[in-house]
């Protein structure tokens, strides 16, 4: 068998044995349920309320969560292994760094691609059987859009992981770098992009602030979704976006932008760290 | 005429200004054990890195089965290298057999062998059990099985008989005979002196990045030419005085005394006491390797200092 799929096998039956896929998927299962059914309890109503409402709320902790995940399942990927011994032992068998990133990466990101689409799908069926007014069709693409968009987003967030992974030298290190990296793009990103517009309103053409939107994958994330509801409810710092004239497939292009370009940088910090 | 598997010349390596290895020659050919001594920091682990090809030397020249480790081309020679490092923790949730299988899969090695190897190591009945589990003494011996995949041309082990009881050790060097009749070189790095010495066919002693003697043990006993001792019971001062031998005891009891000769008396001795009809016992041992191994420490002063250790 190729190295990059041996090594990717392996990680993908280490999370089935550690039990992160069906830990991942409960969690995502149940945020789905409960925005679905319960998401309207603020408003005085319990029960289904629409699907579009539902996907929107779905979106918005979404953004927060799955980046969250993903890191957690990943900041340790290398450096774990440095600090066991085995990554120095496996550079010493057929196998390259790079090798052995991308199956890392392709292990990785199977586990959370099954996650999302066992945790989502598993709501979407819920919803399409107890949903009132809930065409089944409908759910379906719906829900199949957002696992999509989401499993984008987690390997996003995979590859950030891995460039934490592979600059440090201590576990508890990475661990604290990811949580910085999760606390830069999911919160501090927007509030600095609105600062900016309410304090350098003047400095800023107006016909680039929608490109902002660009240099940050979760704010991407929230766009894509957003465009694929009816009711195109812009929020905060994603107003900046409202006027311009995206396409889905271009800012999917980006999302991959996103995965590959940290990927790249990880790969390439990995192969000139000595052992 | 057999083949060359390693051989470097003048290897140097230096991280930043710190010189790790100064020069250092070595040629091991198919069916040779070596075994590397020296203390903590000496510099091993920096050489069988390099060897492994885990880095580039900063100077001279090294070729591992005829590749140098480092190009591009070495993957195939790395098929053939078998490698169990100090200190390997191996995947905790893992159970042995699937440890094994993992590694055999990267090594492109049929998955039957995995049970084999497991069951010569003795481990087959703790196979199915996580890892977590065994004690220190099995997961060693899953390293050396982890080792030992495809029969390997070239191993190289890091204290592989830390925490072996004397029963696995015993083991574990007659897999290693074994591997060195079927022509694979063997490199040892190993703390632990004793009864290393039957099973090493050269032995090479580093300090500070060079290295301080090399050659079989015989041919260092030779060099260093240490005193050889020599135990008899049975026979009398007076004996020893008439023999003109009594200077040389360094140890004496009722009936037995012990003496310390040189290397060019073996004979003497032997044709002046064992005719002794009063004899009961006579024993001649050889400088040890660890006595060896403190000659060319010490010789050349290069016990490590206090401050270069902290």
């Amino acid at each position: 068998m190729n190295p990059i799929l041996s090594v990717a096998r392996k990680e993908f039956k280490d999370g089935l044995r550690n039990r992160w896929i069906v830990a991942i998927s409960v969690i995502f299962s149940l945020l789905a349920i409960g925005l679905a059914f319960f998401g309207s309890a603020a408003s005085g109503t319990l029960g289904f309320v629409s699907l579009d409402s539902t996907m929107t709320s779905l979106a918005s902790l979404g953004v927060f969560i799955i980046p969250l995940i993903a890191l957690m399942l990943c900041y340790d990927a290398f450096v774990g292994e440095k600090e066991a011994g085995t990554l120095l032992l496996l550079l010493t068998y057929p196998l390259s760094k790079t090798q052995l990133l991308l199956g890392k990466f392709i292990g990785h990101g199977a586990i959370m691609a099954t996650a999302n689409i066992v945790g989502f799908g598993s709501a979407a069926l819920v919803v399409s059987l107890f949903g009132e007014n809930a065409e089944t069709s409908v759910v379906v693409l719906q829900f199949a859009r957002f696992i999509a968009y989401a499993t984008l987003l987690s390997w996003v967030f995979i590859s950030f992981a891995f460039i934490v992974s592979v600059s440090v030298e201590e576990k508890s290190k990475a661990a604290g770098l990811s949580l910085v990296v999760w606390f830069l793009l999911v919160l501090v990103f927007d509030l600095a992009i609105l600062a900016l517009l309410v304090g350098a309103q003047d400095m800023i053409a107006p016909q680039t602030l929608p490109y902002l939107m660009w240099l940050n994958p979760t704010d991407l994330f929230r766009l894509i979704n957003l465009m694929a509801t009816e009711t195109q409810a812009y929020s905060g710092v994603l107003n900046v976006a409202a006027n311009a004239n995206f396409s889905t497939p271009l800012l999917v292009g980006i999302m991959f932008c996103w995965i590959l370009v940290p990927l790249f940088i990880a790969n390439t910090i990995f192969n000139r760290k000595g052992v | 005429m057999s083949k060359t598997i390693v051989k470097l010349a003048q290897l140097h390596k230096s991280f930043g200004s710190v010189n790790a290895l100064n020069g250092i020659d070595l040629e091991l050919k198919e069916g040779e054990v070596l075994g590397l001594f020296g203390h903590n920091g000496a510099g091993k682990s920096t050489l069988m890195k390099l060897i492994l090809g885990l880095f580039a030397p900063t100077q001279g020249s090294l070729q591992v089965l005829g590749h140098d480790p480092m190009a591009p081309d070495a993957a195939k020679a790395r098929q053939q290298i078998g490698y169990l490092p100090e200190n390997v923790s191996f995947y905790d949730q893992l159970t042995g057999k699937e440890v094994l299988t993992y590694f055999a899969r990267l090594k492109q090695i049929n998955e039957t062998r995995v049970t084999t190897l497991l069951d010569e190591v003795g481990l087959k009945e703790a196979m199915n059990r996580k890892v977590k589990t065994y004690s220190k003494g099995m997961r060693q011996r899953l390293g050396l099985a982890q080792a030992m995949l495809g029969s390997p041309k070239l191993l190289l082990l890091d204290e592989p008989t830390v925490g072996l009881d004397p029963i696995a050790t015993h083991e574990f060097y007659q897999s290693v005979d074994k591997l060195k009749q079927q022509g694979c070189a063997v490199i040892l790095c190993s703390h632990v002196l004793p009864g290393v010495e039957r099973h090493i066919s050269k032995l090479m002693i580093v300090s500070k990045g060079k290295t301080l003697a090399a050659g079989t043990i015989s041919e260092l006993r030779q060099q260093a030419n240490l005193p050889i001792t020599v135990k008899t019971s049975g026979v009398s001062d007076a004996q020893f005085e008439q023999l003109g031998l009594a200077d040389y005891i360094v140890r004496k009891d009722n009936n037995s005394a012990d003496l310390s000769i040189e290397h060019n008396m073996q004979r003497t001795i032997l044709d002046k006491v064992a005719p002794l009809a009063s004899l009961t016992h006579f024993e001649m041992t050889h400088a040890s390797l660890e006595n060896l191994y403190l000659h060319y420490l010490t010789k050349t002063n290069s016990l490590p200092t206090l401050e270069e250790v902290s």
